[in-house]
């Protein structure tokens, strides 16, 4: 990248895999979760946080020095605030059915403790193209996390992906019967849909990856 | 009756950590000990049975359309429902340390079991989850807000209890390494969360509930296009 330093380009690809956002520094699980059930969602919640902490980074980087330390976390919540508000209107406004699914969870991400972790730890003692990249690394570790769940319980769940069957037509017509996958007897596994799986994705997306890196084991 | 309903239903049914994932990351991050997770549930209880009332008059009588009727005919029109977001935060992290000062000054030893934590609420996602969610399930009055408020509370703290005693317990098993530690956490919690989904049925009587769900939606689609008619209609006019 001649665009980029090798230190600067570290800050974004760092938290794609071993300093990743969800599986090794825990934070923003929640939102990560709950809206994952189907892949549009997840994407345009990734690309909403893409947004949100890479400008809301670049916001606190250049108010650091002014920032009464007293009252930070106060003027991080406003600043977040405003910006997931601006996120909410537009999606109300040009996605409003999608908006309806992600429902409470676009607020949610004002207490995305992503955002407040990247603030506190990052933005707030560095300049603001450095803290720039940084969100969108954080932001974009968290998408892929975030389209990897969504991918596999759409998939296995209801057979489609962004909506549109990739299996085969589990009903099809009543000549032909059922098509593709289907016909072979495959049948969607409803249980994906429901929340729990998330939870155990997550949990088997974090087993794979310690696998093959060693380095981040836990112990205990 | 309304209210017991309300509180077994946040308790088990609508619980924050296992049907909604609200306040995951102090879930996991702080429930290694037993002892510790009292302290956060206990101080989420506490902030959420006093925010969700509080944020609920908010909406009430300032964000709601026309909840600014109180003030005069001409203000009936305003909608400020699009700066909840920023007021319920603000309320949060305002009580958040408005409760800090009060417990440190009238209760030492309940602001030393409380103390460390009380900071860490205002950014945990269960206590704007709860006022969120207050508003979009329309809870209709300040006790029934109350009520919710603290059975949520309840709910979260049954849950980081729960897990921070297996956690306890599973230091003696034999894990494997790559799980060890964040993988079983979340995979353990995913079965529980299967296990609480068999609450589902407990006010209603299994599928009665899911019928009446779906009725409701629909009644809630129709109302929602009956209100864009007569916007349309009002547009045209």
């Amino acid at each position: 990248m001649g665009l980029l330093s090798k230190k600067d380009a570290k800050l974004i690809t760092d938290p794609l895999a071993d300093n990743n956002p969800i599986t090794i520094q825990v934070l923003g699980i929640c939102s990560a979760l709950a809206i994952t059930a189907e892949l549009e969602a997840s994407i345009v919640m990734s690309i909403s946080v893409l947004f949100v902490l890479g400008v809301g980074n670049v916001v606190i980087s250049l108010m650091r020095n002014i920032i009464p330390s007293k009252i930070r976390i106060i003027v991080q919540l406003i600043v977040v605030a405003t910006l997931v508000i601006i996120v909410d209107l537009v999606l109300k406004a040009f996605a409003y059915e999608l908006s309806k699914t992600l429902s409470v969870f676009v607020g949610l991400i004002i207490t995305n403790c992503i955002i407040m972790g990247r603030f506190e730890a990052f933005a707030l003692g560095n300049g603001p193209w450095r803290s720039f990249l940084d969100g969108i690394g954080n932001a974009a570790g968290y998408g892929v996390i975030l389209i990897i769940v969504g991918f596999f319980r759409e998939l296995l769940g209801s057979g489609t992906l962004l909506g549109i069957p990739v299996l085969g037509d589990p009903i099809g017509t009543p000549e032909t019967g059922p098509t593709g996958l289907y016909a072979l007897g495959y049948e969607n596994n409803g249980f994906m849909l429901l929340s729990p799986m998330a939870l155990i994705v997550v949990g088997i997306i974090i087993w794979v990856q310690r696998t093959r890196n060693k380095a981040l084991v836990e112990d205990h | 009756m309304e209210h017991l309903e309300l509180f077994l239903k946040s308790i088990f049914i609508d619980n924050m950590v296992f049907a909604t994932f609200l306040g995951m990351c102090s879930y996991l991050a702080v429930s290694k000990k037993v002892s510790t997770a009292v302290g956060l549930g206990a101080a989420v209880i506490f902030v959420l049975a006093i925010t969700v009332p509080l944020n609920w008059l908010l909406d009430q009588y300032l964000l709601q359309p026309g909840a600014l009727s109180w003030l005069g005919e001409e203000y009936a029109a305003y909608d400020l429902s699009f700066l909840s977001f920023i007021m319920f935060i603000a309320t949060i992290a305002t009580m958040v340390q408005l409760v800090e000062i009060v417990v440190e000054k009238f209760s030492p030893s309940l602001y030393n079991s409380l103390g460390i934590f009380l900071p860490l609420i205002a950014v945990n996602c269960a206590i704007l989850g709860g006022s969120l969610f207050m508003q979009s399930r329309e809870i209709a009055t300040l006790g029934l807000a109350t009520t919710y408020g603290i059975g949520s509370g309840i709910g979260w703290f049954l849950a980081i209890l729960a897990i921070a005693a297996i956690r306890e317990k599973i230091r003696y098993s034999n894990v494997p390494p790559a799980l060890r530690g964040l993988g079983i956490t979340f995979i353990i919690t995913g079965l529980m969360a299967i296990g609480f989904m068999s609450f589902g049925g407990m006010l209603t009587g299994g599928d009665d509930e899911a019928a009446k769900e779906t009725k409701s939606a629909q009644v809630d689609e129709l109302n929602d296009t009956e209100k864009e008619l007569a916007n349309n209609t009002k547009v045209i006019e």
